[in-house]
Protein backbone atom coordinates (compact mmCIF):
# COMPACT_ATOMS: atom_id res chain seq x y z
CA UNK A 1 0.00 0.00 0.00
CA UNK A 2 3.10 2.03 -0.09
CA UNK A 3 2.67 4.74 -2.86
CA UNK A 4 5.61 5.73 -4.26
CA UNK A 5 6.71 9.04 -5.78
CA UNK A 6 4.86 9.69 -9.14
CA UNK A 7 1.12 8.73 -8.32
CA UNK A 8 0.02 11.61 -6.17
CA UNK A 9 -0.33 14.78 -8.20
CA UNK A 10 0.65 18.47 -6.37
CA UNK A 11 -2.92 19.39 -4.79
CA UNK A 12 -2.85 15.95 -3.18
CA UNK A 13 0.37 15.58 -1.73
CA UNK A 14 -0.25 19.13 -0.70
CA UNK A 15 -3.49 18.53 1.43
CA UNK A 16 -1.77 14.76 2.78
CA UNK A 17 1.37 16.29 3.68
CA UNK A 18 -0.45 18.97 5.85
CA UNK A 19 -3.03 16.75 7.34
CA UNK A 20 -0.13 14.20 8.33
CA UNK A 21 1.70 16.90 9.68
CA UNK A 22 -1.12 17.82 11.83
CA UNK A 23 -2.02 14.72 13.22
CA UNK A 24 1.58 13.56 13.97
CA UNK A 25 1.90 17.07 15.80
CA UNK A 26 -1.18 16.09 17.76
CA UNK A 27 0.08 12.60 18.11
CA UNK A 28 3.49 14.20 19.68
CA UNK A 29 1.99 16.62 22.05
CA UNK A 30 -0.56 14.15 23.35
CA UNK A 31 2.47 11.92 24.03
CA UNK A 32 4.62 14.36 25.41
CA UNK A 33 2.09 15.37 27.54
CA UNK A 34 0.40 11.94 28.78
CA UNK A 35 3.51 9.22 28.40
CA UNK A 36 5.73 8.77 31.66
CA UNK A 37 9.15 9.62 30.89
CA UNK A 38 9.55 5.92 31.56
CA UNK A 39 8.23 5.34 28.08
CA UNK A 40 10.27 7.41 25.69
CA UNK A 41 12.19 4.80 24.89
CA UNK A 42 9.24 1.98 24.34
CA UNK A 43 8.28 4.08 21.48
CA UNK A 44 11.88 3.59 19.88
CA UNK A 45 11.54 -0.15 21.11
CA UNK A 46 8.14 -0.78 19.58
CA UNK A 47 8.78 1.12 16.46
CA UNK A 48 12.13 -1.36 15.78
CA UNK A 49 9.92 -4.00 17.01
CA UNK A 50 6.82 -3.74 14.38
CA UNK A 51 9.50 -2.75 11.63
CA UNK A 52 11.32 -6.42 12.15
CA UNK A 53 7.89 -8.19 12.71
CA UNK A 54 6.76 -6.72 9.42
CA UNK A 55 9.81 -8.69 7.82
CA UNK A 56 8.17 -11.97 9.11
CA UNK A 57 6.12 -13.70 6.12
CA UNK A 58 3.00 -15.86 6.70
CA UNK A 59 2.45 -18.53 3.64
CA UNK A 60 -0.97 -18.07 2.12
CA UNK A 61 -2.74 -19.91 -0.31
CA UNK A 62 -0.60 -20.59 -3.55
CA UNK A 63 2.70 -19.17 -2.69
CA UNK A 64 1.92 -15.99 -1.50
CA UNK A 65 2.31 -14.62 1.97
CA UNK A 66 1.98 -11.94 4.20
CA UNK A 67 3.21 -10.09 7.15
CA UNK A 68 1.72 -7.80 9.89
CA UNK A 69 0.88 -4.89 9.56
CA UNK A 70 0.45 -3.60 12.96
CA UNK A 71 -1.84 -0.82 13.36
CA UNK A 72 -3.82 -1.89 15.87
CA UNK A 73 -1.39 -4.16 17.66
CA UNK A 74 0.63 -0.66 18.18
CA UNK A 75 -2.94 1.24 19.60
CA UNK A 76 -3.58 -1.41 21.51
CA UNK A 77 -0.12 -1.56 23.47
CA UNK A 78 0.25 1.94 23.26
CA UNK A 79 -2.68 3.81 22.56
CA UNK A 80 -4.05 5.74 20.01
CA UNK A 81 -1.42 8.29 20.18
CA UNK A 82 1.74 6.34 20.95
CA UNK A 83 0.68 4.21 17.47
CA UNK A 84 0.51 7.23 15.30
CA UNK A 85 3.99 7.82 16.56
CA UNK A 86 5.62 4.73 15.88
CA UNK A 87 3.82 3.99 13.21
CA UNK A 88 5.35 7.31 11.77
CA UNK A 89 8.69 6.37 12.19
CA UNK A 90 8.08 2.92 10.83
CA UNK A 91 6.64 5.05 7.69
CA UNK A 92 9.85 7.30 7.49
CA UNK A 93 12.19 5.01 8.20
CA UNK A 94 10.93 2.57 4.98
CA UNK A 95 10.72 5.74 3.21
CA UNK A 96 14.42 7.13 3.62
CA UNK A 97 16.28 3.78 3.84
CA UNK A 98 14.59 1.18 1.59
CA UNK A 99 12.76 3.82 -0.63
CA UNK A 100 9.78 1.96 0.49
CA UNK A 101 7.11 4.88 -0.24
CA UNK A 102 7.59 8.13 -2.18
CA UNK A 103 8.64 11.18 -0.82
CA UNK A 104 6.44 13.10 -2.52
CA UNK A 105 3.89 10.51 -1.40
CA UNK A 106 4.93 10.65 2.04
CA UNK A 107 2.30 12.94 3.89
CA UNK A 108 -0.57 10.05 2.34
CA UNK A 109 1.52 7.10 2.83
CA UNK A 110 1.63 8.70 6.65
CA UNK A 111 -1.78 9.33 6.44
CA UNK A 112 -3.13 5.62 5.14
CA UNK A 113 -0.41 3.85 7.27
CA UNK A 114 -0.09 6.04 10.22
CA UNK A 115 -3.07 7.96 11.21
CA UNK A 116 -5.80 6.05 9.29
CA UNK A 117 -4.75 2.18 10.33
CA UNK A 118 -4.51 3.01 13.94
CA UNK A 119 -7.10 5.76 13.85
CA UNK A 120 -10.03 3.56 12.53
CA UNK A 121 -8.81 0.50 14.53
CA UNK A 122 -8.51 2.39 17.81
CA UNK A 123 -11.88 3.58 17.54
CA UNK A 124 -13.41 0.17 16.36
CA UNK A 125 -11.51 -1.44 19.23
CA UNK A 126 -12.60 1.23 22.26
CA UNK A 127 -16.43 0.57 20.94
CA UNK A 128 -16.73 -2.74 20.45
CA UNK A 129 -14.98 -3.19 23.51
CA UNK A 130 -17.44 -1.38 25.85
CA UNK A 131 -19.88 -3.51 24.34
CA UNK A 132 -18.44 -6.62 24.46
CA UNK A 133 -17.28 -6.37 27.95
CA UNK A 134 -14.07 -6.05 29.34
CA UNK A 135 -13.10 -9.62 29.84
CA UNK A 136 -10.49 -11.28 27.76
CA UNK A 137 -12.80 -12.65 25.40
CA UNK A 138 -14.56 -9.45 24.45
CA UNK A 139 -11.21 -7.62 24.12
CA UNK A 140 -9.88 -10.15 21.42
CA UNK A 141 -13.36 -10.44 19.38
CA UNK A 142 -12.68 -6.21 19.67
CA UNK A 143 -8.76 -6.37 18.84
CA UNK A 144 -9.57 -8.87 15.58
CA UNK A 145 -12.57 -6.74 13.98
CA UNK A 146 -10.53 -3.57 14.59
CA UNK A 147 -7.69 -5.22 12.87
CA UNK A 148 -9.78 -6.09 9.61
CA UNK A 149 -11.19 -2.56 9.69
CA UNK A 150 -7.57 -1.17 10.01
CA UNK A 151 -6.17 -2.36 6.74
CA UNK A 152 -9.46 -1.83 5.10
CA UNK A 153 -9.94 1.43 5.88
CA UNK A 154 -6.30 2.64 5.23
CA UNK A 155 -6.85 0.87 1.52
CA UNK A 156 -9.77 3.54 0.97
CA UNK A 157 -7.86 6.29 1.69
CA UNK A 158 -4.88 5.57 -0.78
CA UNK A 159 -7.86 4.81 -3.12
CA UNK A 160 -9.62 8.36 -2.31
CA UNK A 161 -5.81 10.03 -2.81
CA UNK A 162 -4.98 7.61 -6.00
CA UNK A 163 -8.79 8.74 -7.17
CA UNK A 164 -8.49 12.75 -6.37
CA UNK A 165 -4.96 12.54 -7.66
CA UNK A 166 -6.77 11.51 -11.20
CA UNK A 167 -3.82 8.34 -10.97
CA UNK A 168 -6.78 5.23 -11.03
CA UNK A 169 -10.04 6.16 -11.32
CA UNK A 170 -12.53 5.88 -8.21
CA UNK A 171 -14.57 3.22 -9.99
CA UNK A 172 -11.78 0.97 -10.82
CA UNK A 173 -9.47 1.37 -7.59
CA UNK A 174 -12.12 1.46 -4.86
CA UNK A 175 -13.71 -2.53 -5.55
CA UNK A 176 -9.98 -3.61 -6.51
CA UNK A 177 -8.17 -2.21 -3.32
CA UNK A 178 -11.53 -2.93 -1.16
CA UNK A 179 -11.86 -6.69 -2.10
CA UNK A 180 -7.93 -7.35 -2.08
CA UNK A 181 -7.45 -5.85 1.25
CA UNK A 182 -10.58 -7.08 3.02
CA UNK A 183 -9.09 -10.50 2.74
CA UNK A 184 -5.68 -9.20 3.39
CA UNK A 185 -7.68 -8.15 6.80
CA UNK A 186 -8.56 -11.49 7.55
CA UNK A 187 -4.74 -12.56 8.04
CA UNK A 188 -4.09 -9.61 9.83
CA UNK A 189 -7.43 -10.32 12.05
CA UNK A 190 -6.04 -13.55 12.80
CA UNK A 191 -2.43 -12.43 13.18
CA UNK A 192 -2.81 -9.87 15.37
CA UNK A 193 -5.42 -12.09 17.51
CA UNK A 194 -3.18 -14.95 18.16
CA UNK A 195 -0.61 -12.24 19.20
CA UNK A 196 -2.49 -10.09 21.43
CA UNK A 197 -3.78 -13.73 22.99
CA UNK A 198 0.12 -14.54 23.61
CA UNK A 199 0.40 -12.12 25.43
CA UNK A 200 -2.69 -12.05 27.36
CA UNK A 201 -1.55 -15.70 28.73
CA UNK A 202 2.34 -14.64 29.65
CA UNK A 203 2.03 -10.42 30.78
CA UNK A 204 -2.15 -10.18 31.03
CA UNK A 205 -1.20 -7.48 33.30
CA UNK A 206 -0.20 -5.67 30.25
CA UNK A 207 -3.14 -5.25 28.62
CA UNK A 208 -5.76 -5.22 31.17
CA UNK A 209 -4.98 -2.00 32.91
CA UNK A 210 -7.53 -0.06 31.43
CA UNK A 211 -10.70 0.70 33.40
CA UNK A 212 -12.57 -1.18 30.97
CA UNK A 213 -11.59 -4.62 32.68
CA UNK A 214 -15.21 -4.66 34.65
CA UNK A 215 -17.33 -3.96 32.23
CA UNK A 216 -20.63 -6.19 31.41
CA UNK A 217 -21.10 -7.66 28.34
CA UNK A 218 -23.94 -6.43 26.03
CA UNK A 219 -24.97 -8.65 23.37
CA UNK A 220 -28.10 -6.77 22.33
CA UNK A 221 -26.10 -3.75 22.04
CA UNK A 222 -22.94 -4.63 20.49
CA UNK A 223 -25.74 -6.46 17.67
CA UNK A 224 -27.28 -2.90 17.31
CA UNK A 225 -23.93 -1.41 16.75
CA UNK A 226 -22.69 -3.78 14.21
CA UNK A 227 -25.97 -3.16 12.32
CA UNK A 228 -26.00 0.47 12.62
CA UNK A 229 -22.10 0.23 12.13
CA UNK A 230 -22.68 -1.81 8.40
CA UNK A 231 -25.98 0.40 8.17
CA UNK A 232 -23.44 3.76 8.09
CA UNK A 233 -21.12 2.11 5.77
CA UNK A 234 -23.92 1.83 2.99
CA UNK A 235 -24.69 5.36 3.75
CA UNK A 236 -21.98 6.88 3.97
CA UNK A 237 -20.59 4.81 1.01
CA UNK A 238 -23.25 5.21 -1.86
CA UNK A 239 -22.86 8.77 -2.48
CA UNK A 240 -19.60 8.47 -2.10
CA UNK A 241 -18.93 5.81 -4.40
CA UNK A 242 -21.78 7.30 -7.53
CA UNK A 243 -20.86 11.10 -7.50
CA UNK A 244 -16.97 10.55 -6.79
CA UNK A 245 -16.41 13.31 -9.61
CA UNK A 246 -13.08 12.12 -11.01
CA UNK A 247 -14.03 8.64 -11.40
CA UNK A 248 -17.23 9.33 -13.24
CA UNK A 249 -15.66 12.30 -15.35
CA UNK A 250 -12.42 9.86 -15.93
CA UNK A 251 -14.82 7.57 -17.52
CA UNK A 252 -17.30 9.82 -19.30
CA UNK A 253 -14.11 11.53 -20.80
CA UNK A 254 -13.15 7.72 -22.00
CA UNK A 255 -16.21 6.88 -23.40
CA UNK A 256 -16.99 9.70 -25.10
CA UNK A 257 -13.32 10.27 -26.87
CA UNK A 258 -13.82 6.21 -27.67
CA UNK A 259 -16.74 6.99 -29.74
CA UNK A 260 -15.54 9.93 -31.32
CA UNK A 261 -11.92 8.41 -31.74
CA UNK A 262 -13.72 5.24 -33.19
CA UNK A 263 -15.44 7.32 -35.84
CA UNK A 264 -18.67 5.89 -34.78
CA UNK A 265 -21.46 8.09 -35.26
CA UNK A 266 -22.26 9.85 -32.05
CA UNK A 267 -25.18 8.84 -30.27
CA UNK A 268 -26.98 12.13 -29.08
CA UNK A 269 -26.25 11.15 -25.27
CA UNK A 270 -24.44 8.26 -25.39
CA UNK A 271 -23.44 8.46 -21.48
CA UNK A 272 -26.91 8.29 -19.33
CA UNK A 273 -28.17 5.27 -22.20
CA UNK A 274 -25.48 2.77 -21.00
CA UNK A 275 -22.57 3.71 -18.65
CA UNK A 276 -24.82 4.65 -15.79
CA UNK A 277 -26.77 1.85 -15.44
CA UNK A 278 -24.03 0.09 -15.38
CA UNK A 279 -22.04 1.75 -13.16
CA UNK A 280 -24.83 2.19 -10.68
CA UNK A 281 -25.35 -1.51 -10.40
CA UNK A 282 -21.75 -2.38 -10.25
CA UNK A 283 -21.59 0.41 -7.16
CA UNK A 284 -24.90 -1.80 -6.03
CA UNK A 285 -22.92 -4.89 -6.24
CA UNK A 286 -19.82 -3.43 -4.31
CA UNK A 287 -21.89 -1.90 -1.43
CA UNK A 288 -23.79 -5.54 -1.07
CA UNK A 289 -20.10 -7.52 -1.29
CA UNK A 290 -18.99 -4.53 1.33
CA UNK A 291 -21.75 -5.17 3.27
CA UNK A 292 -21.67 -8.95 3.17
CA UNK A 293 -17.51 -9.07 3.62
CA UNK A 294 -18.09 -6.57 7.15
CA UNK A 295 -20.54 -9.16 8.17
CA UNK A 296 -18.55 -11.76 7.40
CA UNK A 297 -15.43 -10.73 9.06
CA UNK A 298 -17.10 -9.74 12.28
CA UNK A 299 -18.61 -13.54 12.47
CA UNK A 300 -14.99 -14.61 11.79
CA UNK A 301 -13.68 -12.11 14.71
CA UNK A 302 -15.88 -13.86 16.74
CA UNK A 303 -15.20 -17.46 16.14
CA UNK A 304 -11.39 -16.10 16.68
CA UNK A 305 -11.81 -15.04 20.20
CA UNK A 306 -14.29 -18.02 21.16
CA UNK A 307 -11.57 -20.28 20.33
CA UNK A 308 -8.31 -18.20 21.11
CA UNK A 309 -9.26 -16.77 24.65
CA UNK A 310 -6.61 -18.31 27.04
CA UNK A 311 -9.07 -20.29 28.96
CA UNK A 312 -7.58 -20.53 32.26
CA UNK A 313 -6.98 -17.09 32.59
CA UNK A 314 -10.95 -16.48 31.60
CA UNK A 315 -11.78 -18.87 34.76
CA UNK A 316 -8.80 -17.28 36.79
CA UNK A 317 -10.85 -13.80 36.34
CA UNK A 318 -14.45 -15.07 36.72
CA UNK A 319 -13.77 -17.34 40.14
CA UNK B 1 14.98 -8.73 3.69
CA UNK B 2 18.54 -9.20 4.66
CA UNK B 3 20.25 -6.71 6.80
CA UNK B 4 23.36 -6.84 5.21
CA UNK B 5 21.42 -4.69 2.40
CA UNK B 6 20.47 -1.95 4.39
CA UNK B 7 23.73 -0.53 5.57
CA UNK B 8 25.67 -1.76 2.28
CA UNK B 9 28.17 1.35 0.68
CA UNK B 10 27.20 3.62 3.71
CA UNK B 11 30.39 4.06 4.77
CA UNK B 12 32.66 3.70 1.39
CA UNK B 13 34.58 7.03 0.88
CA UNK B 14 33.55 9.17 -2.30
CA UNK B 15 33.28 13.34 -3.04
CA UNK B 16 29.09 12.13 -3.03
CA UNK B 17 29.87 10.23 0.83
CA UNK B 18 31.52 13.39 1.98
CA UNK B 19 28.64 15.94 0.84
CA UNK B 20 27.05 17.09 4.18
CA UNK B 21 23.73 15.11 4.82
CA UNK B 22 21.77 18.22 4.65
CA UNK B 23 23.09 18.91 0.90
CA UNK B 24 22.00 15.66 -0.10
CA UNK B 25 19.13 15.52 1.54
CA UNK B 26 17.72 18.93 -0.10
CA UNK B 27 19.31 17.69 -3.29
CA UNK B 28 17.39 14.52 -3.30
CA UNK B 29 14.33 15.92 -2.27
CA UNK B 30 14.63 18.94 -4.84
CA UNK B 31 14.69 16.07 -7.35
CA UNK B 32 11.73 14.09 -7.06
CA UNK B 33 9.77 17.18 -6.17
CA UNK B 34 10.93 18.16 -10.09
CA UNK B 35 10.36 15.04 -11.62
CA UNK B 36 6.97 14.38 -10.34
CA UNK B 37 5.83 17.84 -10.94
CA UNK B 38 7.17 17.39 -15.06
CA UNK B 39 4.19 16.82 -17.10
CA UNK B 40 3.47 13.02 -17.91
CA UNK B 41 4.97 13.11 -21.39
CA UNK B 42 8.28 14.73 -20.57
CA UNK B 43 10.24 12.13 -22.17
CA UNK B 44 13.86 13.92 -23.20
CA UNK B 45 13.50 15.33 -19.12
CA UNK B 46 13.07 11.95 -17.69
CA UNK B 47 16.05 10.63 -19.63
CA UNK B 48 18.05 13.20 -18.59
CA UNK B 49 17.13 12.76 -15.00
CA UNK B 50 18.40 9.21 -15.10
CA UNK B 51 21.80 10.46 -16.51
CA UNK B 52 22.25 12.40 -13.75
CA UNK B 53 21.67 9.75 -11.50
CA UNK B 54 23.38 7.33 -13.39
CA UNK B 55 26.43 9.90 -13.58
CA UNK B 56 26.35 10.86 -9.56
CA UNK B 57 26.39 6.56 -8.85
CA UNK B 58 29.41 6.39 -10.86
CA UNK B 59 31.24 9.43 -8.83
CA UNK B 60 30.06 7.64 -5.62
CA UNK B 61 31.60 4.80 -7.35
CA UNK B 62 28.58 2.22 -6.56
CA UNK B 63 28.24 -0.96 -7.94
CA UNK B 64 25.70 -1.32 -10.65
CA UNK B 65 24.41 -4.77 -9.40
CA UNK B 66 23.63 -3.58 -5.96
CA UNK B 67 21.68 -0.68 -6.59
CA UNK B 68 19.71 -3.14 -9.78
CA UNK B 69 19.16 -5.26 -6.39
CA UNK B 70 18.13 -2.73 -4.38
CA UNK B 71 16.05 -1.31 -7.06
CA UNK B 72 14.46 -4.28 -7.66
CA UNK B 73 13.43 -4.71 -4.20
CA UNK B 74 11.29 -2.02 -3.97
CA UNK B 75 9.88 -1.81 -7.75
CA UNK B 76 7.31 -4.20 -7.18
CA UNK B 77 5.30 -1.92 -5.27
CA UNK B 78 5.51 0.47 -7.74
CA UNK B 79 4.75 -1.81 -10.61
CA UNK B 80 1.22 -3.00 -8.52
CA UNK B 81 0.20 0.35 -8.21
CA UNK B 82 0.77 1.50 -12.08
CA UNK B 83 -0.96 -1.90 -12.99
CA UNK B 84 -3.83 -0.65 -11.42
CA UNK B 85 -3.51 2.43 -14.24
CA UNK B 86 -3.37 0.26 -16.52
CA UNK B 87 -7.03 -1.05 -16.37
CA UNK B 88 -8.49 2.51 -17.54
CA UNK B 89 -8.51 3.47 -20.66
CA UNK B 90 -5.58 5.04 -22.34
CA UNK B 91 -4.04 3.31 -19.32
CA UNK B 92 -0.75 2.20 -21.56
CA UNK B 93 0.48 6.03 -21.77
CA UNK B 94 -0.13 6.76 -18.06
CA UNK B 95 1.57 3.40 -16.95
CA UNK B 96 4.48 3.61 -18.51
CA UNK B 97 4.93 7.13 -17.85
CA UNK B 98 3.99 6.35 -13.81
CA UNK B 99 6.59 3.31 -13.89
CA UNK B 100 9.45 5.84 -15.67
CA UNK B 101 8.80 8.41 -13.16
CA UNK B 102 8.59 6.17 -9.74
CA UNK B 103 11.67 4.33 -11.08
CA UNK B 104 13.61 7.76 -11.55
CA UNK B 105 12.70 8.59 -8.24
CA UNK B 106 13.71 5.44 -6.43
CA UNK B 107 17.03 5.50 -8.03
CA UNK B 108 17.54 9.02 -6.13
CA UNK B 109 16.22 7.77 -2.75
CA UNK B 110 18.33 4.29 -3.45
CA UNK B 111 21.41 6.59 -4.18
CA UNK B 112 20.81 8.79 -0.98
CA UNK B 113 20.34 5.87 1.10
CA UNK B 114 23.66 4.39 -0.37
CA UNK B 115 25.66 7.41 -0.14
CA UNK B 116 24.76 8.61 3.54
CA UNK B 117 24.54 7.08 6.86
CA UNK B 118 20.88 7.21 8.71
CA UNK B 119 22.50 8.56 11.62
CA UNK B 120 23.40 11.46 9.29
CA UNK B 121 20.27 11.91 7.95
CA UNK B 122 18.90 12.02 11.53
CA UNK B 123 20.78 15.30 12.61
CA UNK B 124 20.10 16.74 9.22
CA UNK B 125 16.44 16.46 10.58
CA UNK B 126 17.05 17.82 14.15
CA UNK B 127 18.72 20.77 12.98
CA UNK B 128 15.72 21.12 10.31
CA UNK B 129 14.02 21.52 13.42
CA UNK B 130 11.97 17.94 13.27
CA UNK B 131 10.51 17.33 17.08
CA UNK B 132 12.70 16.10 19.26
CA UNK B 133 10.75 13.63 20.39
CA UNK B 134 10.43 11.99 16.69
CA UNK B 135 14.03 11.95 15.97
CA UNK B 136 15.04 10.52 19.45
CA UNK B 137 12.24 7.58 18.43
CA UNK B 138 14.07 7.03 14.78
CA UNK B 139 17.18 7.14 16.24
CA UNK B 140 16.59 4.18 18.89
CA UNK B 141 14.33 2.47 16.64
CA UNK B 142 17.07 2.52 13.77
CA UNK B 143 19.58 1.20 16.35
CA UNK B 144 17.55 -1.36 17.94
CA UNK B 145 15.98 -2.91 14.10
CA UNK B 146 19.18 -4.71 13.73
CA UNK B 147 19.38 -6.30 17.34
CA UNK B 148 15.57 -7.44 17.37
CA UNK B 149 15.96 -8.56 13.30
CA UNK B 150 18.91 -10.95 15.33
CA UNK B 151 16.81 -12.03 18.39
CA UNK B 152 13.67 -13.07 15.81
CA UNK B 153 16.32 -14.86 13.99
CA UNK B 154 17.11 -17.04 16.71
CA UNK B 155 13.82 -17.22 18.21
CA UNK B 156 12.74 -18.75 14.98
CA UNK B 157 15.64 -20.86 15.06
CA UNK B 158 14.80 -22.33 18.11
CA UNK B 159 11.21 -23.40 17.37
CA UNK B 160 12.29 -24.82 14.53
CA UNK B 161 14.40 -27.33 16.33
CA UNK B 162 12.29 -28.13 18.46
CA UNK B 163 9.02 -28.92 16.07
CA UNK B 164 8.49 -31.53 13.29
CA UNK B 165 5.33 -30.20 12.32
CA UNK B 166 5.17 -27.93 9.40
CA UNK B 167 1.07 -26.83 9.26
CA UNK B 168 0.23 -23.82 7.79
CA UNK B 169 -2.32 -23.01 11.03
CA UNK B 170 1.69 -24.63 13.53
CA UNK B 171 3.55 -21.57 11.55
CA UNK B 172 0.87 -18.41 11.71
CA UNK B 173 0.50 -19.95 15.64
CA UNK B 174 4.05 -20.21 16.61
CA UNK B 175 4.97 -17.39 14.02
CA UNK B 176 2.24 -15.10 16.16
CA UNK B 177 4.34 -16.38 19.38
CA UNK B 178 8.00 -15.18 17.91
CA UNK B 179 6.00 -11.69 17.50
CA UNK B 180 4.70 -11.49 20.97
CA UNK B 181 7.60 -12.52 22.28
CA UNK B 182 9.38 -10.32 20.58
CA UNK B 183 7.07 -7.41 21.58
CA UNK B 184 7.98 -8.58 25.19
CA UNK B 185 11.54 -8.33 25.32
CA UNK B 186 11.51 -5.10 23.54
CA UNK B 187 9.77 -4.25 26.61
CA UNK B 188 12.86 -5.70 28.66
CA UNK B 189 15.47 -3.73 26.25
CA UNK B 190 13.35 -0.27 26.54
CA UNK B 191 13.34 -0.83 30.77
CA UNK B 192 16.99 -1.53 30.46
CA UNK B 193 17.54 1.48 28.31
CA UNK B 194 15.59 4.16 30.28
CA UNK B 195 17.89 3.51 33.05
CA UNK B 196 20.90 3.39 31.33
CA UNK B 197 19.80 6.57 29.58
CA UNK B 198 18.33 8.54 32.95
CA UNK B 199 22.22 6.95 34.53
CA UNK B 200 24.10 9.22 31.78
CA UNK B 201 21.76 12.43 32.97
CA UNK B 202 18.91 12.27 29.97
CA UNK B 203 15.98 14.68 30.64
CA UNK B 204 13.23 14.76 28.32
Amino acid sequence: MHIPDGFIDAKTATTTGALAAAGLGLALLRVRRCLPPRRVPLLGLTAAFLFTAQMLNFPVAGGTSGHLLGGVLAAVLLGPSGAVVVMSAVVILQCFMFADGGVTALGANLLNMALVAPGVGYVVYAVVRRSAGGGPRGQLLAVAFASWCSPVAAALACTGELAWSGTVAWAVGFPAMAGLHMLIGLGEALLTTLVIATILRVRPELLLEGAAADLPSNRRRLLAQGLLLALGLVVFLTPFACSWPDGLETVAAVLGFAHRAAGTPVAPSPFPDYAVPGIGSAVLSTIVAGCVGTVAAFVFAYLLARFLTPTGFARAKSA
Amino acid sequence: MDHQLLSLYQHRDSPIHRLPATVKLIGALVFVFVVVLLPLSAWRAYALGAAALLLIAAFARLPARVLARKLLWVEPFALGIALLALLQHNGIRVFAAMLARSTLCLLCMVLLSSTTRFTDLLQALGRARVPSLLVTTLALMHRYVFLLHDEMGRMRRARRSRTFTDGRLWVWRSGAGVIAHLFLRSLEHAERIYAAMCARGWKT
